[in-house]
Formats: C-alpha cells, structure tokens, sequence
C-alpha cells in the first residue's frame, strides 16, 4: 500500500499560522498556485512573509492585508507590467519589503534547498540592493582577492505550487515552456505541497510527455491537492491561458475600494474554492450571453 | 510598403549596432523596439546571436514582432526557461537591453521606483535583473521618451550599475560595460576618460540643443557630432516585409 497524501486545499493550508513564511511558485502572472492563494485568504492567517516570484498571489495576499513584508524581485501581472495592489501596498507602506535582484532570490532559494547559510554572488554588487537590505553582508573570496554578495538562504515554512499533473504520492509533472523555480520552493520549505490540474495514476504521468517534465517528486511534497483552473486567473499552458478579462477586472479594483470590497465579497469571501471556480463559471456563461445578443443584434 | 525612413528605424538601427562584434552570444533585447534590433542584427551583420521569442523559446530563424515559433518558417533551436537564463548571465554570455526610468551621467540605472525606496512615490517594475545583469554582462538601454525625469543628475534608487561604482568596486566588477544608450534623440556610449556619457550620434533632424534641453546632467558633446545611420535598403526591406510587418515600431516611437 502506498501513501495517497491527497488531501483538500483547506486541509493543505492548515499548516500555515500567522507570521509564517510562505514560499508561492510560478512566476508573474504564470502557473501561479491559486487555489492554494485563495484558501489562504478563507484561512483568515497574517501577518504572513511572502516569498514569491511576484504575480496575483502577492496582489491579493497584500490588498487582503495579509502580508506582513514582501521578499520579491519585481511584482508584475505581464500582460499589465506593474502589480497594483502590490504597488499601492508599497507606496502607502502598508508593507515590509526585501527587494533583491533576480538572481539573488533564485541564489537564496537555491541556498536554502541544498542547506547552505549563503551562496557567494556577483549580483548585487555595485547596486543599492546592498544599501536598501541592511541584513545582507558580503564575503571575501577564500582563492582570491575578491568580495562577494553572500546571498542568504531563503528559507520557508511552507511552499506552494501547482502543477499540470500529479499523481497521488506527489509526483508532478509540468507540460508548460518554463518549471520556474517550484522544485526548489518544495526544498526551501519544511512544508511543501502542490496542486495539480488533474491527478493521475503514476503510470499516466508520462502520457505524451518524457521524464524530463517530472520538475516534483514525492520525496519534495507531503501534500497534493486536486485542483483543476487552480491557476485561474494565471496561466497555466497548456490546460488554461490566462484570463485576460478576469484579470483586468482584478486589476481595476486596485483603484477603487468600493470595487475591492465587490471583487472580494464575489471571489475571495466564498466558502470553497468550489465556489470561486462555479462563480467564475457564471461570467464566463454571462459574458458568452452578451456575446450571442450582440452578434445578433 | 513605406520607403520613407522613420524616427524609429533609426532607432532600431542605432539598438542594432549595439550588438555589433558579440558574435555566438545570447542577446536579450526587452521591449518592441529593442526585439525588432536584435532580429535585425541576427538577419544581417551578427547572425550568431541566439534570440528567444521573450518567453522561453530559442528562435531560429527570423520571428516577426508579436509572432510565435513557427510563424514565418521559423524554429526552435534553444530552451532558455528563466533558471537557464541566470545560469547564462552569470556565465557573461549575454547582452541585455533594459529600459530605464532613470540614469544618470555613468549609466547608473533606475527601474525600481520613484521616489525614496522606503516609501515610493511611484512603485515601478522592482529590481528585476538590473544589478545582476549589470555586474556580470554587457548593457545597453533603451530610453523612448527623452526627457530631463529620465537623464537626471541622480537616480532615486540604483538597479543597474554605472561606470562610477563599477570603478570603486574594481576587480571584481571586470565584466561591466555599458556599451550603449540609444534615445528617440540619439545615441550615447561612456567613451570619455572618466567613463561618462556621451552623445555618440543624434537622430536625423535632432540638434544638440534639442539633447542638451531634455538632458538633466552635463553631456560630452564632441565638436561635429555624426548622425546615426540610415537602415540600408537590406535592412529597411526585412524590417518592413519581416520583422515588423505590422509597424509596431512607428507606435513606440512616431515619427516627427
């Protein structure tokens, strides 16, 4: 008998408890671990420091105020550069922010998953990420006589990704152009679970695809959760593109409080991630009536 | 088809001619203008340089602005996901082209926000690869709009690197060079002794004064500043037929 570690999204967030550090994988506005995001907010936790890749996850941890302090490169949605609710959580200072260079945060990661204090690094040098992050020290080459950026592990409590495939151990499979950087959130955090467009049995994972796209296995994962249109409203190819339209309402919100509290009241505030996918539904089939009327008309 | 040459293939020329002499390099031009440099590039007088279609996908072939692998008998001859992308960068063969929202004298560079980072007044697009990009590879960048907000005597907040705080850094920074600046005015390198801007080359029907009033720091200008070169018939013919058949480049920057 081997160990099925399916479980739901609630049960898979429960670990997660005020002041904690999350790791949420993806990239922008890319197979960004939604449902995992969503129930989170159901969760009501605080507090929280989010390590990320900075998309939508970050925006609506920050404009749920959530978020304690942001480790990120950059926050963009892609198809519209700037994040705003995470723009307007910096500039009211809402927040705490760790803003490193992007390949410092890839080094940190990378440090924290194979157990190092630090990695050495060119990047950073020179710049005002050194000023602006008063933690981060540099280190004299031991060979030579050169001073580099140690890049401190980034290490998580919990992380979150999401996936094309999974089976039920915690094997995943990503069918998607890039892996990102998910395999070493899972190795960055003392918990990792991923969400999955479909489960599958083990033997299914391969199907039209080769080894090469096993980006998690199960030794990385304690929980796996079923969650098709889990990335919604990222994308997540080839299972789903991003939702344009949902996506720039999302957006729009960032202007108008009256609005926020409507997106929220209709997404965010529902009992399930079920019922976020069955609101989505909705205006997908309300926007394809106003098509039909307008064609005819 | 039009024939008459525009602001913009200058500038598309002038970004090309950036990336003269890197040969078998990875070059990542970001944004529509820089893009359509780097093909022009590669289908002309750099034809090694390895160019992604902005995602993750190594282009051969000549890819048209807003395409996809296979548009245009185009193919994939590379994979560069973005963990492959830093493993290249800090490996030094790449040439990027970043934007910048502002830079001063020695290149130093701004993305991040306005205002004090401890409170911005504008957040913008955060660090991304700036400092990492800047220390380990060649730069150049692209500025659309030319103003004194962007060429500023100090930036708020420094991403990429300049030649000043390269210097102070000494060996360990002997990969930094900023090889170009290219405005919709002109184009500018650091090719002075004390590695500060420049104007290389103004734009057809820009004059000094015009770069001198949009410039928010002083500028060394050479008695008898050329003019950035005409795209050749060649150049002019692939870049209309081409890489920009659509003409997203006019809407970067218009024409005077």
């Amino acid at each position: 008998m081997t160990a099925d570690k399916t479980l739901s999204v609630d049960e898979a967030v429960a670990v997660v408890s005020d002041g904690m550090t999350v790791g949420i994988g993806g990239w922008g506005s890319r197979r960004k671990p939604m449902a995992f995001v969503r129930a989170i907010l159901r969760a009501g936790v605080k507090d929280l420091t989010v390590v990320s890749w900075g998309g939508p996850d970050l925006g609506l941890l920050c404009a749920a105020g959530r978020v304690r302090k942001a480790v990120y490169a950059f926050a963009t949605l892609d198809s519209i550069p700037l994040e705003p609710h995470f723009r307007k959580a910096r500039e009211t200072g809402m927040i705490e922010a760790r803003e490193w260079d992007e390949g410092m945060f890839y080094a940190g990661l990378l440090a924290a998953s194979i157990r190092l204090p630090f990695l050495p690094l060119r990047a950073g040098l020179g710049s005002d990420v050194l000023r602006l992050d008063p933690g981060l020290r540099t280190v004299e080459s031991p060979y030579t006589e050169e001073e580099l950026v140690a890049v401190p592990a980034l290490e998580l409590d919990v992380a979150y990704v999401h996936v094309n495939r999974a089976d039920a151990r915690g094997n995943g499979v990503v069918l998607g152009p890039d892996p990102y950087f998910d395999d070493l959130f899972c190795k960055a955090a003392r918990h990792a679970y991923v969400s999955a467009e479909e489960l599958v049995s083990t033997d299914g994972l391969l199907e039209g695809t080769s080894a090469r796209n096993l980006l998690v296995d199960r030794t990385m994962v304690e929980g796996v959760v079923v969650a098709p249109n889990g990335a919604h409203f990222t994308e997540c190819p080839p299972d789903h593109d991003r939702d344009e339209i949902f996506q720039k309402a999302y957006a729009g919100t960032a202007k108008d409080p009256d609005l926020w509290q409507e997106f929220s009241a209709r997404y965010l505030e529902v009992e399930s991630e079920a019922a976020y996918q069955e609101a989505v539904e909705e205006d997908t089939r309300a926007r394809a009536v106003r098509g039909g009327e307008g064609a005819g008309s | 088809m039009s024939t008459v040459i525009t602001r913009a293939d200058h500038c598309v020329v002038a970004l090309a001619e950036a990336f003269r002499g890197d040969g078998e390099i990875f070059a990542s031009p970001m944004g529509t203008i820089p893009s359509a440099a780097g093909r022009l590039a590669r289908a002309t007088f750099e034809p090694d340089l390895l160019l992604t279609d902005g995602v993750s996908i190594g282009v051969a072939g000549i890819l048209p602005l807003g395409g996809s692998v296979g548009d245009n008998d185009t193919c994939t001859e590379a994979w560069m996901p973005f963990r492959k992308v830093f493993d290249t960068l800090w490996w030094g063969r790449r040439h990027v082209i970043m934007g910048a929202s502002q830079i001063d004298r020695f290149g130093n560079q701004n993305i991040a926000c306005i205002g004090p980072w401890e409170h911005p007044k504008a957040m913008l697009l955060g660090m991304r690869g700036a400092p990492g990009n800047t220390i380990n590879h060649t730069t150049s960048y692209w500025v659309p709009n030319h103003s004194a907000k962007v060429f500023v005597p100090k930036v708020d907040v420094v991403c990429g690197v300049g030649y000043d705080r390269a210097a102070a850094l000494g060996h360990v920074a002997r990969f930094h060079e900023i090889r170009r600046v290219v405005s919709n005015l002109g184009v500018f390198d650091f090719e002075t002794p004390e590695r500060a801007m420049r104007l290389r080359s103004l734009h057809p029907g820009v004059t000094v004064d015009d770069v001198v009033a949009a410039t928010g720091f002083e500028i060394a200008i050479d008695a008898g500043v050329p003019t950035t070169r005409d795209p050749t018939d060649e150049e002019l013919e692939l870049l209309r037929t081409q890489i920009d058949p659509t003409g997203l480049c006019a809407r970067e920057v218009p024409h005077d």
